[in-house]
């Protein structure tokens, strides 16, 4: 059995895959990689199926120690990582010797880096996921957060050793999946709520992402909106990410541990297609709405799909 | 649009991967008209979510993903590359026509024990104080009724239980509380639930249960399911400590 021992955990480090879905009737939210495109190419990249589990660095990245051999990659954004202290290639497969140790420090792009190691983390899944749940200490190692000293065993990659090729994600690829700060959105369920100055202000506005946002929610600064009625209704259920505007007309952007219902009207939902730039974006970054229709969001996520299906997204 | 009962039916797109069911809401849109308002949370709006619910878990959709019911509405979320939103609506409303048939499971009765005020329920005494009431009334009021679980969201297994009594109907804290004790017991408006587990939270706590709500190693995780009825029994803080010792 491999292992990869904890030296040093990170800011908050946890074991995610891409959730678990369809407890919503008690109350148990999906959680998974807030950047799931990262997780899922560098789950291929290693040889994993896609939705293997894997380490979620958030903003600053760990240090590790493989006391086995074993293939790895880093894929999201870059954090500065090194391999007994030669620098490891992002989105790259990298083979790991026995004894050598994984650096990484802050974040020199976007807030999360995922480490996808083959065969994938071994953790007692909860509801049929590796997802860890920090809020209500679910999934993942333990229900929490890596610590200095933990050790983390991976699954077998089964069958023989496979020899190790260097695999890189595709530069078209790359540039094509790179995280948005221009965030194409959806009329939500309670748009025509708002006033159409609401909209005109909510549609024109830059909003910078507040410190105390987390897996749960994006909490946004900026120009306050006119809240309908003072803010509140009748609790119902909440899509991921999907845009509520509280009583203080500031927009919160609902994420992967997002509650499975909310009281606040929502003006806008973001597209699945970009989806995963959430995952990416860093307290004080700033980014903006852009207003799409149901048919182009279906079509930039069949387009996303078919590029990530597509031969030589590996090369 | 069409009815149910005396009840409305309505589609609502939500984002490219869900869509709401609303029933008993405004059918006219508008901004003018607003949020419904809690009057309009009605029974019968929400037997019609347990059934359609339940027909949903019975028959699954393939390419639906999850199910997310409240008072008066389910939100479903589905997989875009397999179902679009209008093939699911059609696809729903053959369930709405067929669910006056389901058969909903006999509504469970399940006692709570709450050991009320002092360090468990530390705004038990403001409650009271607001409806100009003694603590003991409070207690009598809060414990007397048998309410209805709506829905659990939230947190895991949290139940949203309804309704309180008018007198005892209480705002949420102006400014939530960083940790609520799990087992916590609140009022916000006129609803009351238990907190599962630690987490922040903005409801008023008026006492705390030592019984666990949440066991994610049990086949049943949760105490409560929707449309069961919930009685709160009080204790003394004896008696909850000996309950809670049992429970480790």
């Amino acid at each position: 059995m491999s292992l990869i021992e904890v030296q040093s955990p990170g800011l908050q480090t946890t074991v995610q895959d891409l959730g678990r879905e369809g407890f919503g009737p008690v109350g148990v939210s999906p959680s998974g990689a807030a950047d799931p495109l990262a997780l899922r190419i560098g789950n291929r990249l290693v040889g994993n199926a896609e939705g293997a589990a894997a380490l979620e660095m958030t903003l600053v990245g760990g240090t590790f120690l493989f006391p086995e051999r074993s293939v790895v990659a880093l894929t999201g954004s870059d954090f500065g990582a090194t391999l007994d202290d030669v620098v490891v290639e992002m989105w790259t497969a990298v083979e790991v010797r026995a004894g050598q140790t994984l650096k990484m420090g802050p974040t020199r792009s976007g807030a999360r880096c995922y480490l996808c190691v083959r065969g994938g983390m071994d953790v007692k899944l909860f509801l049929g996921s590796a997802s860890t749940h920090l809020l209500s200490s679910l999934g993942g190692y333990g229900g929490r957060a890596l610590r200095k000293g933990d050790v983390l065993r991976i699954r077998s990659a089964g069958g023989a050793f496979r020899t190790f090729r260097k695999q890189r994600l595709s530069g078209r690829a790359l540039k094509q999946l790179s995280p948005r700060k221009v965030l194409r959105v959806t009329p939500g369920p309670q748009s025509d709520w708002f006033s159409e100055e609401a909209h005109k202000n909510f549609y024109s506005a830059t909003y910078r992402l507040a410190e105390e946002s987390n897996r749960m929610g994006l909490r946004l600064e900026g120009p306050p909106l006119n809240s309908p009625s003072g803010g509140e209704m009748i609790s119902e259920g909440v899509s991921l990410g999907a845009v509520q505007i509280t009583a203080s007309g500031l927009p919160i952007i609902l994420f992967v541990e997002q509650q499975t219902t909310g009281g606040y009207p929502k003006i806008a939902n973001v597209i699945s297609a970009d989806l995963h730039s959430l995952g990416q974006l860093r307290p004080r970054d700033e980014i903006r709405f852009e207003p799409v229709d149901f048919a182009a969001a279906r079509a930039l996520l069949i387009e996303q799909e078919k590029l990530l299906a597509s031969e030589d997204l590996i090369v | 649009m069409g009815t149910v009962g005396k009840t409305q039916l309505r589609f609502q797109v939500a984002s490219d991967q869900s869509l709401f069911v609303y029933f008993d809401l405004p059918s006219k849109k508008g901004s003018a008209e607003g949020p419904p308002s809690q009057k309009q949370i009605t029974l019968e709006a929400h037997e019609q979510v347990r059934r359609l619910l339940r027909l949903l878990e019975l028959e699954p959709i393939a390419g639906v993903r999850n199910l997310h019911p409240a008072y008066g509405s389910l939100l479903i979320k589905f997989d875009a590359l397999k179902l679009q939103h209008e093939e699911l609506e059609n696809l729903l409303r053959t369930y709405v026509e067929r669910m006056r048939s389901v058969a909903l499971p006999e509504p469970r009765l399940v006692e709570i024990p709450v050991c009320y005020g002092g360090e468990y329920g530390p705004d038990l005494n403001e409650v009271a104080e607001l409806h100009q009431m003694t603590v003991e009334q409070a207690i009598e009021l809060h414990s007397s009724a048998t309410y209805l679980v709506y829905f659990l969201g939230f947190a895991p297994g949290f139940a949203y239980l309804g309704d309180v009594a008018q007198q005892l109907a209480t705002p949420r804290l102006p400014s939530p509380r960083k940790s609520v004790p799990a087992g916590s017991v609140g009022i916000a408006g006129r609803q009351t639930g238990v907190y599962p587990i630690a987490t922040p939270g903005g409801w008023r706590l008026v006492g705390r249960t030592p019984v666990k709500m949440f066991q994610p190693d049990r086949a049943q995780m949760s105490l409560l399911a929707l449309g069961d009825r919930v009685r709160f029994v009080p204790i003394s803080p004896q008696q909850f400590a000996k309950l809670a010792l049992g429970n480790t």
